[in-house]
């Protein structure tokens, strides 16, 4: 099962290979893995979308939070939670297309955000089945270029992930 | 007060009751042996003739005194020798603090001089690492290498320190407390769950103790000791944990696992509980998973929680130190009216006698060859049982787990996460600079003790007086017996050609030289390697072992605790 977990972590060099190499090191899948700065200087946000059964997620959790730079770790799909995701696609768009894909992006509540005679560059913000469906709308020989954010997500309700 | 990155260094160390320093010199940390030389006081250091042995010996020290070993190395070549010592305490949770210095800020990333990632490398290999990028910073992030080292699941700590940072001043004041919000050491284990599982133990038919090295890393043999007594269940340890509880008590039934007893593995085999403390289901003692004892409910006690479920799911997990968790359960013990089911434990403790009685360690006596599990019993009766003893890895560390039994903790020192050939001779310096009045042992062969045999300069520069106890098979043991049971009896490159005469070459270190190849003579010989006349000297005991003896019993890959090759 797909699992998101989010964490707050030192803003120190160094702390988001610690993630990474852990992950690495133990042959934990990352299928994505996002990280900025939070209005607290000394924190950063980090997501990432892994899967693996009950038992490996929990112990993945668990060696996150071994983690010195780690402070804390929450698994989002335990609880109810909103998932969102960024994507910019570029696609080739000529002829009657350009109608069609401006039609298909409406729908999906995508914004056409860059225009030329022969392409159009569409940002698109969704959870991730949602961005995968539209991809999946578009015939592929037509994608230029896809870029996705990762997924970030947060607790619903007055539930926070704080220090 | 103001001073350089390198003084507060040194400072630093005093204030926080460092006594020996382990290292080696070089550029990238010349203004810190500066610093050595005019700021110690009390503060010595150990110049070693490796890097990887100035971690070894570091570690040594802290296995046997549960202090932190102090090491300090040079960037680059100095960095990546230490790196086998790292990972090596690394896996047997020793705390050390590993100094290591580094080219300065403004070059780093440059491919300057003797410039590595040193952060980078050792990132898998350590409990948590620094960069000081900044003087100002040194003192505090020195408390935090000692804080993270020595508390929770102990471990190595990396401190990199540019030349510049060791030269720019800053004020010094020892800092006094450490808090970090990321780092939060379990101090308690569940009281709930510790009482679930004490009345899981008296409702027990079957149970057994396995213990490993948490219970000695988290200073409980006393309490473990009680517990078992109160009990009066079978106990196992393992590789790590051997000394936890006394070897020569009635409840031992010896070590578990691939090399381990007959009656410790069938014992677990057969158990309907076990109690796991400071031990992590290592597969050198589980066998194969899918056949790890079957009837079996679990309760786990130790201080790292991803230890738990780890490898086996267990029904009690308990995340605490042990020597407060089994405090607790001692007290739940006391109070409960519970009481153990005699007559099953009776029946059970008959079952585990027929076991022992088949006498798996027994072996051949009689022959022409010097047998390696005589000459070890032979060293245990010389030094009373009562030696710190090191060992390589090899055969010759299984017959010395196996025939030097260990009634107290922190006396056997042994690479069992990582397996290090070479470990033996610097641990053993560890141990013997913190214990100079104790008798030291290393338990070795031929091939291992080459790995760091430069250290035997060491060793007469500090007057170690460490009796090496090298079981000379001519042979890298342990691979040839893989290959004689596993690969149909192919000796690819196992057999150790060229060796030195080890008796020539101890004696131009400037030590003893005794070599033993008579059975008829060993413990004359050996008596007198331990006796007073040579209680200030090092000496080499080449033993000249049957080349073709192996380690029994033994579980082959695959298969199950119940499922050992005797003889
Ligand atoms: C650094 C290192 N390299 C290789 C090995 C693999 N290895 C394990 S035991 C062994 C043989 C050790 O030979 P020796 O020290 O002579 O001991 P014996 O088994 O003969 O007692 C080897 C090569 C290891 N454990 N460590």
């Amino acid at each position: 099962m797909k699992h998101i977990i989010s964490m707050l972590m030192e803003n120190e060099a160094g702390a988001l290979s610690r993630v990474s190499g852990l992950f690495s090191a133990r042959g934990y899948n990352i299928h994505a893995l996002t990280v900025a700065p939070t209005e607290d200087d000394s924190l950063s946000r980090l997501t990432l979308v892994t899967s693996g059964t009950a038992q490996e997620v929990e112990q993945i959790v668990k060696h996150l939070n071994r983690l010195v730079d780690v402070v804390k770790v929450l698994d989002l799909t335990e609880g109810s939670h909103i998932e969102r995701e960024l994507m910019l696609i570029k696609l080739s768009a000529t002829g009657d297309l350009r109608e069609e894909y401006k039609r298909l992006a409406d729908i999906f509540r995508g914004d056409i955000i860059d225009v030329t005679t022969t392409t159009y560059t569409i940002q698109m913000v969704g959870q991730s089945k949602k961005l995968d469906a539209f991809i999946d709308a578009l015939d592929s020989g037509l994608i230029l270029e896809t870029v996705r954010s990762g997924t970030v997500g947060v607790l619903r309700g007055e539930k926070c992930l704080h220090v | 007060m103001e001073m350089t990155g390198a003084q507060i260094l040194v400072n630093y160390l005093e204030d926080e009751g460092v006594e020996h320093i382990w290292g080696y010199p070089g550029g990238a940390v010349l203004p810190i042996y500066d610093a050595l030389d005019t700021d110690a006081k009390k503060v010595s250091h150990i110049l070693v003739r490796h890097e990887q042995a100035a971690v070894h010996a570091a570690d040594g020290y802290a296995r046997s005194t549960g202090k932190p070993g102090v090491v300090l190395v040079t960037s680059g070549p100095g960095a990546t020798n230490a790196v086998t010592g790292i990972a090596t305490a690394y896996m047997d949770s020793i705390p050390l603090v590993c100094i290591t210095g580094q080219v300065a800020t403004s070059l780093i990333g440059l491919d300057a001089f003797q410039e590595i990632d040193t952060t980078g490398i050792t990132r898998p290999i350590v409990k948590h690492n620094f960069l000081v990028k900044n003087v100002d910073d040194l003192a505090i992030t020195l408390k935090k290498a000692f804080y993270l080292a020595t508390t929770g699941r102990p471990g190595p700590v990396v401190v990199d320190i540019p030349k510049d940072v060791q030269t720019a001043k800053s004020n010094y004041a020892f800092p006094q407390e450490v808090e970090m919000r990321s780092y939060l050491p379990v101090t308690k284990g569940h009281s709930g769950q510790i009482k679930k599982a004490v009345e899981m133990m008296l409702s027990a038919k079957r149970p057994i103790l396995y213990t490993g090295g948490g219970v000695i890393l988290g200073d409980a043999s006393a309490e473990l000791t009680e517990l078992t007594h109160k009990l009066g269940f079978p106990i196992t340890q393992t590789l790590m944990g051997l000394g936890a509880f006394p070897a020569s008590d009635k409840q031992s039934v010896g070590m578990l696992g691939m090399h381990g007893t007959y009656e410790a593995n069938l014992s677990m085999h057969h158990s309907d509980l076990i109690i796991a403390i400071g031990a992590r289901f290592d597969d050198r003692v589980t066998g194969n998973l899918e056949k790890f004892c079957p009837d079996a409910k679990i309760i786990h006690v130790d201080i790292d929680p991803a230890s738990i479920s780890k490898n086996v799911l267990v029904d009690i997990p308990i995340v605490g130190p042990v020597k407060q968790v089994v405090t607790e359960m001692l007290a739940n013990l006391e109070k409960t009216k519970l009481k153990s089911d005699e007559k099953a434990l009776a029946a059970w403790w008959a079952q585990i006698e027929e076991w022992r009685a088949t006498e798996c360690l027994r072996y051949d006596t009689m022959g022409a060859k010097i047998k390696p599990q005589a000459a070890v019993e032979a060293v245990w009766k010389a030094t009373k049982g009562d030696a710190y003893v090191s060992s390589d890895v090899g055969q010759h560390q299984m017959f010395a787990a196996q025939y030097y039994p260990f009634d107290k903790p922190r006396r056997w020192l042994n690479s069992g996460g990582l397996g290090t050939m070479g470990f033996g001779l610097p641990a053993a310096m560890g141990a013997a600079l913190a214990f100079p009045d104790e008798i030291i042992v290393c338990v070795t062969g031929e091939g291992s003790i080459q790995m760091n045999i430069q250290e035997l300069s060491t060793c007469l520069q500090y007057g170690f007086a460490i009796k090496i106890i090298c079981l000379n098979n001519g042979f890298l043991g342990m691979v040839r017996q893989w290959q004689e049971f596993f690969y149909e009896r192919r000796y690819s490159m196992s057999y150790m050609e060229s060796l030195p005469d080890f008796v020539k070459l101890a004696e131009s270190y400037g030590h003893v030289g005794v070599r033993i190849d008579n059975p008829k003579t060993m413990t004359a010989q050996l008596d007198e390697v331990f006796s007073e006349k040579y209680k200030d000297r090092l000496v080499f005991v080449d033993i000249i072992t049957d080349q073709q003896e192996n380690v029994y019993p033994m579980i082959p890959a695959g298969a199950g605790l119940n499922e050992m090759i005797l003889v």
